[in-house]
């Protein structure tokens, strides 16, 4: 390290790391009740981490749930923005998580068509 | 590659690895990687959280979920419903001891959040083995603006103007000692670090440097700056392993980047820092015999003047300050003066940790703004008193400090008010006592500390400590005499004012305050032969109320045969065959034996 | 000098600014009691009897090491420095063997003479006290840590001023003690027996070993013939331990005195110390004149030759081979005085009354004895001598002067210069040079080697040659001297080195206490010893030459080789 530039830099790129231990810009929450996991949200969750790093997304946390009662809707994705509703995705599958990344985490445009409730706190 | 959804932290500080952190981190990694979720969860070895009787900590992220004593069966249970489910595992909550509600976020206990957490803000939170985590909490960033936005004379002034005194106990502004040592001539010059942290029961400095030993260089660095010093040493004693291989890799990870050594961020400043462990010695503590002791001579206080700044270390301009003061020079380099300053007193600024222990529900380290009260620090951060019994006193500041009764627990808590009050800020360690413990017999605790750790060179420690030492043990003996407590005045007056360094002029407070504020008790041990506290064995005897069954238990278990009594009738004990072991009330079913 | 203006118990004066508060106390006319504080060593403020008020100051000061500065206003007689003093002593004396009636130093004891000052009349405390046992495994001294008040004085005797450090602080608190490393005697720590520590300890914590019982024993003997012999140093000592100033000639008193006591003979040792200057002489002579090993170092001082035996044994050949003058007359007594007066030997008590601690080993070093019999049976020092003239209710200020028994009587001036730092050199040079060039010497007075600077050295040409000499007292002093010779930059031809400060004068057996102007009135004391003697050098002492001339032959003579000259071999210590 040669300048206060470079630690400057440095902190920066380390700072995303350690992102997860304060608040983040998006939320996506998965449920995973016994009926989430029997429908594959163990699947999901793990096509959602993979998706984020593929598109090294900043300012995101996972997080996960349990059952919300909505059952025959598994799996059930949530996804909350700073100041926006809270907008639940249901029978969500591996295959619509790049869409559901690319488009609502990453452009924040809702994927109208699959969103089965929106919650405003 | 996976998205790292989880950080799971583990407390390796010494007091949870006492209590099996270890073991808890090792079966985490293996049921994490049976569970094939290794990849999407890490875990994070952190410093010390300051609370340590809830030990061993785990602390998951992005939830912030904090359990506590966790032990190596509950882990299972932890990855299965927290990590994989996403739900917590309620019964490993901490439980608030007065509302008795479970807290799952540590930001939320009573415990934490009444407290103001700068120097201790990445104790618990990062890797202190890993320097990239405590450049992303900002560090070094300190280092950088003094070296290259700062002269020497700016850092020495706003360290001034910050109002950050010595957090070791005396109290001394640390912004003037350093003017001294930037003021004295020579062309070599050295920083120390006193970490010969000894007060019983105190253990911040420990934590920190554990927890966030990156702080303490930085601050050590910026300090060898202003003063033009271009080694520091650090006197660490050999009892805190951790500590000195946490230094040591901060000190090698530093020099790798750059941020110690030669000409860091390309400036001509050099700094250089070594770890010199300590064989154990309380007045090495003392900042002249801590100076002898790194030398390799005996760590025996030496007169001053001369003072360090001008004749220190091998006869050269040294400032020393503990790890606590280093701590806080980055916060002031970074968020300047008047940010800091604006937490405080009028004479005391910022923040202090002190370390609770004794009669009270939440132990552990707590760090605090200068000027809150003590009721605040007990009855909100530490939750009170346990077992719905009485406060009595708190002892505070070591066994250089003293003890305050219940009608000072409103006072607001700085240097000056403590001293006024007969105690001292120390290095802020705090004793809670409840209604069970004899003053009489605290003084003598500490008496007998500062006895066994005087130096031995000047004559009123030395001697001195050892006489009040036995006048107390007679008092609570019950062979007190008349004139004792006025003998033990003389004394403590002598000792006080001739004694030549800290230890000895302070080692009588706690017999002083505790004549102050409990006087009465001295004179229940002098003149009744009683200790209204019941906690002097030798004063106390055992009473059989009518509670008494007549089972006959207790007339078993006595080793004299001092009780006697027919079975199912009233039993009694003969107080003059009686030895007071306490086994008979140990053994009463019935409660009917009480200490009297 | 700079100055600075301080106010002193409301006088204003003006002391140097390298003053500390008790100096300029002093200055003012105040003696500030103290006990660890001693005037020629480092002082630590370990004691805190001194402690002073300073106006300002947060606490007590110990005066003794808190610097004066201006405008600074002391205050050394208020009511809590009276009180902090008298606790402070009477905590000392809580931790001290209540005996002083029965003690070595009674009358002469600095923790005793403080406690009568202050008026200290009941000790409050009944704790524990120390109870360590007893050093006296060695010849010499006598170590009593119980009476140790841990001032710490004779730590910086032997380290700073002797540079042996054989003492240092060991435990903690209470348990605090002064001792050699891991707590061995001293015969099996570096010490010298130089005794340094004995006259600095204000207490009988170091004391010389006493051995005037057995002194009497002998006297008190009708079938022993005791003789005695009185080094040089002595005579101008004894009179301070007898109620005199020091600077005091009081040998023909000495001599009255011991034949009072009961010695049959009283002998001078500066008789033999002109015999060192004929042997040592010469072999200074032949080294020069062989390519002998140079420099030769003179080897009269006990406590320096232990010091060359353990810590430079490769420099032993140094040393000259002529025995000390305790050790020649003892050699002779038994020999040469029993042959001419028909005594058997077997029933002479050979005593010697030194200024010196070490000359207690010397004696009872193995080779020093012939047929089973030790050539000087008993040593004792000063101190031993005036508490014998004590106990035998001698008035020494009335007792009229007597002259030594012949022949071991007859000594020269050049003789009782052996007592000081500089004599033996000055002996030597008196009669070495005129030996070398035949011709008497215009002035006899070599001024450069006297007094008390520590390495001195000075040229003197004699023929053809420079003789180069140095002149050195204390052993620190000859460390550095030592160190020289080992990395061969000592181009000196003879090297006198005294153990003691000032030389014997200040040797550890002599009368305490004892300062640096004590020193000095001795030094005078001593030379005018020397200026008054008719004979000055030592190869006209007329018993000397009838030695040679009747029975010894020549100096390194066959018998000179037997009885006058030993050999040193390196001591290995623990």
């Amino acid at each position: 390290m040669k300048t206060v530039e470079d630690l400057k830099r440095l902190r920066e790129q380390l700072q995303a790391d350690n992102q997860i231990r304060h608040a983040a810009g998006t939320q996506v929450i998965v449920g995973m009740g016994t009926c989430g996991i029997a429908a594959g949200a163990r699947e999901v969750l793990a096509a959602i981490l993979d998706e984020i790093a593929r598109l090294k997304i900043q300012d995101v946390n996972v997080t996960q749930t349990g059952c919300i009662g909505m059952c025959e809707q598994e799996v059930l994705v949530d996804i909350v923005k700073t100041d926006q509703p809270r907008i639940s995705y249901g029978k969500v599958t591996a295959d619509f998580v790049p869409t559901l990344i690319s488009e609502h985490v990453v452009n924040g445009r809702i994927v109208e068509e699959r969103v089965i409730g929106k919650i405003t706190k | 590659m996976k998205h790292i959804r989880s950080h799971v932290l583990v407390c390796g500080g010494t007091g949870c690895a006492s209590s099996g952190s270890k073991k808890v981190m090792d079966v985490l990694k293996e049921e994490l990687e049976q569970k094939g979720l290794a990849a999407e969860v890490k875990i994070v070895e952190t410093g010390c959280h300051g609370f340590c009787e809830m030990g061993p900590i785990m602390i998951i992220y992005p939830e912030g979920t904090f359990y506590c004593r966790v032990q190596p069966e509950d882990i299972a249970e932890i990855v299965d419903v927290h990590i994989y489910k996403g739900r917590i595992v309620n019964r490993l909550l901490y439980r608030e001891p007065i509302s008795h509600e479970r807290i799952p976020n540590f930001e939320h206990m009573q415990f934490y959040k009444k407290q103001m957490r700068r120097i201790l803000l990445n104790c618990g939170h990062i890797n202190p083995e890993i320097i990239e985590e405590y450049i992303a909490a900002g560090g070094y960033a300190a280092l950088g603006k003094a070296l290259t936005e700062m002269s020497r004379e700016q850092v020495v002034d706003e360290v001034k103007k910050s109002g950050l005194r010595g957090r070791g106990g005396a109290g001394f502004p640390t912004g003037l000692k350093w003017e001294f040592a930037k003021n004295a001539p020579g062309n070599q010059k050295y920083v120390v670090c006193n970490a010969d942290e000894g007060d019983p029961g105190a253990f911040m400095d420990r934590s920190v440097l554990e927890g966030d030993p990156h702080r303490v260089l930085e601050g050590m660095a910026v300090c060898g700056y202003a003063m033009g010093a271009s080694e520091g040493y650090i006197y660490c004693r050999a009892e805190y392993p951790l500590a000195i291989k946490r230094l040591n890799i901060a000190i090698k990870q530093a020099m790798d980047m750059g941020l110690l050594g030669d000409k860091i961020f390309g400036t001509d400043f050099s700094f250089h820092i070594k770890v010199k462990e300590g064989a154990g010695a309380f007045v090495c503590g003392e900042e002249t015999a801590l100076l002898a002791s790194i030398e390799g001579k005996r760590g025996m206080p030496r007169p001053r003047p001369p003072f360090p700044a001008v004749s220190g270390l091998w006869g050269k301009p040294t400032n020393i300050n503990n790890v606590e003061t280093f701590a806080n020079v980055p916060n002031i380099i970074v968020d300047g003066s008047a940010a800091y300053a604006a937490v405080g007193t009028e004479k005391s600024k910022g923040t202090k940790v002190f370390a609770l222990t004794g009669k009270i529900n939440n132990t552990g380290l707590a760090e605090v703004p200068m000027g809150i009260s003590m009721r605040e620090i007990i009855y909100e951060i530490g939750g009170g008193i346990p077992d719905g019994k009485k406060f009595k006193a708190v002892q505070i500041g070591g066994p250089s400090g003293g003890c305050l009764p219940e009608d000072m627990l409103d006072l607001k808590i700085d240097y000056e008010s403590l001293t006024a009050a007969g105690a001292m800020m120390g290095s802020g360690g705090l004793v809670v006592m409840d209604e069970t413990t004899c003053m009489v017999d605290v003084a003598r605790f500490f008496l007998n500390f500062t006895k066994s750790e005087s130096c031995g060179k000047c004559t009123p420690c030395r001697e001195g400590t050892m006489r009040m030492l036995e006048i107390l043990t007679r008092i609570t003996e019950g062979q007190g005499r008349e004139g004792d407590i006025e003998l033990l005045e003389s004394m403590a007056k002598t000792i006080k004012a001739a004694s030549l360094c800290g230890l000895g002029q302070t080692a009588p407070n706690p017999v002083l305050s505790t004549l102050r504020y409990f006087r009465h008790e001295y004179e229940a041990h002098i003149k009744d032969k009683k200790c209204p506290a019941g906690a002097c064995t030798k004063l106390s005897g055992y009473l059989i109320t009518e509670l008494c069954k007549g089972c006959g238990l207790c007339k078993k278990v006595c080793p004299v045969e001092a009780i006697s009594g027919e079975i199912k009738g009233q039993h009694l004990i003969d107080q003059a065959k009686c030895i007071k072991c306490g086994a008979c009330m140990a053994k009463c079913p019935f409660k009917a034996i009480i200490k009297g | 000098m700079d100055m600075v203006n301080v106010t002193i118990d409301g006088r204003k004066l003006q002391v140097p600014k390298s003053a500390t508060v008790l100096t300029a106390a002093k200055a003012s006319g105040i003696n500030v009691p103290s006990l660890c504080y001693h005037p020629e060593l480092r002082p630590e403020g370990a004691c805190r009897v001194c402690v002073v008020e300073v106006e300002g100051a947060k606490s007590l000061v110990a005066s003794c090491v808190y610097p004066v500065n201006e405008g600074m206003v002391v205050h050394t007689n208020t009511p809590s420095v009276r009180e902090a003093r008298k606790m402070i002593v009477e905590l000392l004396l809580a931790n001290h063997p209540q005996d002083c009636l029965s003690c070595q130093r009674n009358t002469n004891c600095e923790l005793q003479d403080m406690a009568a000052d202050l008026g200290i009349r009941k000790v409050r405390f009944d704790g524990v006290k120390k109870n360590l046992p007893l050093d006296n495994n060695n010849p010499a001294l006598v170590r009593d840590q119980n009476k140790c008040i841990l001032c710490g004085r004779c730590i910086k005797a032997c380290s700073d001023r002797q540079g042996v450090d054989v003492y240092s602080f060991a435990k903690r608190g209470f348990d605090t003690t002064v001792t050699p490393a891991f707590d061995v005697g001293l015969e099996l720590s570096p010490c010298t027996y130089c005794g340094q520590c004995a006259s600095v300890c204000p207490t009988a914590a170091i004391v010389e070993k006493d051995d005037t019982q057995a002194v009497w024993d002998a006297i008190s003997d009708p079938s022993k013939h005791v003789i005695v012999q009185t080094a040089p140093a002595t005579r101008v000592a004894l009179g301070e331990a007898l109620g005199m100033d020091s600077g005091h000639i009081v040998t023909g008193k000495m001599v009255s005195s011991l034949r009072r006591l009961g010695f049959d003979k009283v002998f001078d040792t500066d008789f033999t110390a002109d015999l060192t200057i004929l042997e040592e002489g010469h072999e200074l002579l032949n080294r020069l004149q062989t390519g002998g090993q140079l420099p030769m170092i003179t080897s009269c001082s006990p406590g320096w030759v232990n010091f060359i035996e353990i810590t430079y044994p490769d420099l032993l050949p140094h040393l000259s081979t002529a025995k000390s003058p305790q050790q020649m007359f003892g050699a002779l007594a038994k020999t040469y005085y029993a042959e001419k007066t028909g005594i058997d030997p077997k029933n002479i008590v050979s005593v010697s009354i030194m200024p010196c601690t070490a000359k207690k080993a010397e004696a009872v070093r193995p080779e020093f004895s012939h047929n089973g019999l030790q050539d000087v049976d008993f040593v004792l020092t000063t101190r031993e001598l005036a508490r014998m003239i004590k106990e035998a209710g001698i008035d020494f200020a009335a007792i009229p002067a007597e002259d030594y028994d012949a022949p071991f009587g007859i000594g020269t001036g050049a003789g009782v210069i052996f007592g000081s730092s500089g004599g033996v050199m000055e002996a030597a040079l008196r009669t070495v040079v005129e030996v070398l060039t035949g011709k008497e010497l215009e002035s006899i007075d070599f001024k450069a080697v006297r007094g008390l600077t520590g390495i001195k050295e000075a040229a003197l040409q004699v023929g053809d040659l420079t003789v180069k000499v140095a002149v050195v007292n204390t052993l620190s002093n000859a460390r550095i001297v030592m160190d020289k010779i080992r990395a061969g930059e000592a181009d000196y031809h003879f090297i006198e080195i005294m153990a003691c400060p000032g030389g014997c004068i200040g040797g550890g057996g002599q009368p305490v206490p004892v300062c640096e102007e004590t020193r000095l009135n001795r030094i005078a004391a001593i030379y005018e010893c020397d200026a008054s003697s008719q004979i000055r050098k030592s190869h006209e002492n007329p018993a000397v030459k009838e030695l040679y001339d009747t029975w010894l032959g020549k100096p390194l003579g066959e018998k000179s080789h037997h009885l006058l000259h030993t050999h040193y071999k390196a001591q290995v210590r623990c």
